[in-house]
């Protein structure tokens, strides 16, 4: 990568595209716990078409990890191989499920993070993780519709509906300060132009949410200071059982194949 | 350059035999072979109706470069096209070649054929209504869709996402019939 700010190591890089690569994994994981499960079969369809989406994302952000990180770590070995501690995503992609309604906030609260991030990576100086999110925000645009559409339905529907998506925004909204906390690491990315600042995508995403619990008739909680620590690796206990479910097969029989 | 085919090279003796052949005939006949490569989930169009043949050129070492592009990046389908390219590539006479995945710029169902949208008809699909110039237009929803069998306009979309990550799924409200339209992406 000629041309890149030279504070800008291959560690460093490495670091900022797992976090994005591991969003994309764990909340497609999380997704394809749905499958034979939904409340319809729509909607079995439409989670699993998600988490393909998203795995499809991480497999192409893994793969890029891996010749960053140059010690021959591929898409697979990055997925099934590294332990909590090494996985970098925010922590509001691991959080359980929960009921349906749960599960449709926290996917919009991330899809419309998601949009907001890749729209404007889409133009960051690495090309490589530039083709990666535009070609996966034309995906991601579907994903918030269909999330979103749902979130109206639930919060506009009935007074059961609307009270179990509104305590799964008050349960949920707290984690979603740490998508928006710079550290060293993101303040770098933004500052070499690989990638956004992300005060510019927390305020394009506020206002895209506000308009959503509007029309939801939900309401907005407040903002607390964030102790989440998911970007530097400290999870909550949910990652781990998540891994050990998904890591399982590759740890028992190492670099099987099918 | 010269062509360098290795003893490892499992199309070795294939290249040998087609190395007095012009460049210009081999990628043409290329273009002949991936016209005849089905989608894996839509088999009335081709790749090349899908627009997901991107490219067909000469590389400086010899090879003929394909380059395909996903329409979804989780599609499971784009290793089976992957393998169906190889392998028609290898019945026919077109020598080395290697398949390069092409990202940028991003697939779109802009680029699917005049052909391949009437043949997406045909099949009973609906062709991808809008233009990717309007995508900003997709989060305020589609205007009704045309049913493909009665051509009434009273449907309405039944779920967002179809059999296949680039399909959503539609009823037609006169003729009770379930239709699938291929999204705009």
């Amino acid at each position: 990568m000629s041309g890149l700010d030279p504070k800008v190591d291959s560690d460093a890089l490495f670091r900022y595209v797992l976090r994005l690569g591991d969003l994309s994994l764990v909340l497609g994981q999380r997704l394809g716990e749905w499958v034979g499960h939904s409340p319809a079969l729509e909607e079995d369809l439409g989670l699993a078409n998600i988490a393909l989406d998203l795995i499809g994302q991480a497999r192409l952000l893994l793969t890029l990890a891996g010749e960053i990180e140059g010690r021959g770590r591929d898409e697979d070995k990055l997925a099934y191989m590294r332990e909590q501690g090494a996985y970098f995503n925010a922590i509001l992609a691991e959080q359980p499920n929960g009921d349906f309604g749960q599960t449709i906030v926290r996917q919009v609260l991330i899809d419309a993070f998601q949009l907001e991030l890749y729209e404007r990576l889409a133009a960051s100086r690495d090309e490589r993780l530039a083709a990666i999110a535009a070609k996966s925000v034309k995906e991601v645009r579907y994903h918030l519709r269909y999330s979103s559409d749902w979130l109206v339905r639930l919060g506009d529907g009935t007074q059961e509906s609307h009270a179990r998506v509104q305590s799964a925004l008050e349960l949920l909204w707290p984690y979603t300060v740490e998508l928006f906390a710079a550290d060293d690491l993101d303040r770098l990315m933004a500052e070499s132009g690989i990638a956004p600042d992300l005060s510019v995508v927390q305020a394009a995403w506020s206002a895209r949410i506000d308009a959503l619990l509007n029309e939801a008739t939900l309401q907005r909680p407040a903002d607390r200071p964030h102790a989440w620590h998911g970007k530097r690796g400290q999870h909550s206990e949910h990652l781990g059982y998540l891994l050990a479910e998904m890591q399982y097969l590759q740890r028992s029989y190492p670099d099987a194949r099918w | 350059m010269s062509t360098v085919t290795s003893a490892s090279d499992e199309r070795s003796a294939a290249a040998c035999a087609t190395a007095t052949h012009e460049p210009a005939a081999r990628v043409a006949a290329a273009w002949r072979l991936l016209g005849d490569v089905e989608d894996p989930e839509i088999p009335a169009l081709s790749i090349v109706d899908l627009g997901l043949v991107r490219f067909i050129k000469p590389s400086p070492d010899g090879d003929l470069e394909v380059g395909l592009s996903p329409t979804y990046v989780g599609c499971p389908a784009t290793e089976v096209i992957r393998r169906s390219v190889q392998d028609a590539l290898r019945q026919g006479d077109v020598g080395n070649f290697k398949v390069t995945s092409v990202l940028s710029p991003a697939w779109s169902s802009d680029w699917i054929t005049a052909d391949g949208r009437r043949k997406l008809l045909e099949y009973g699909i609906v062709p991808p209504d809008q233009s990717v110039s309007n995508m900003r237009d997709v989060l305020r929803g589609t205007r009704p869709l045309a049913c493909p069998r009665c051509r009434s306009l009273d449907t309405e979309m039944v779920s967002e996402f179809g059999s296949t990550p680039c399909k959503a799924l539609h009823r037609c409200r006169a003729c009770l019939e379930p239709f699938e339209y291929f999204k705009c992406i």
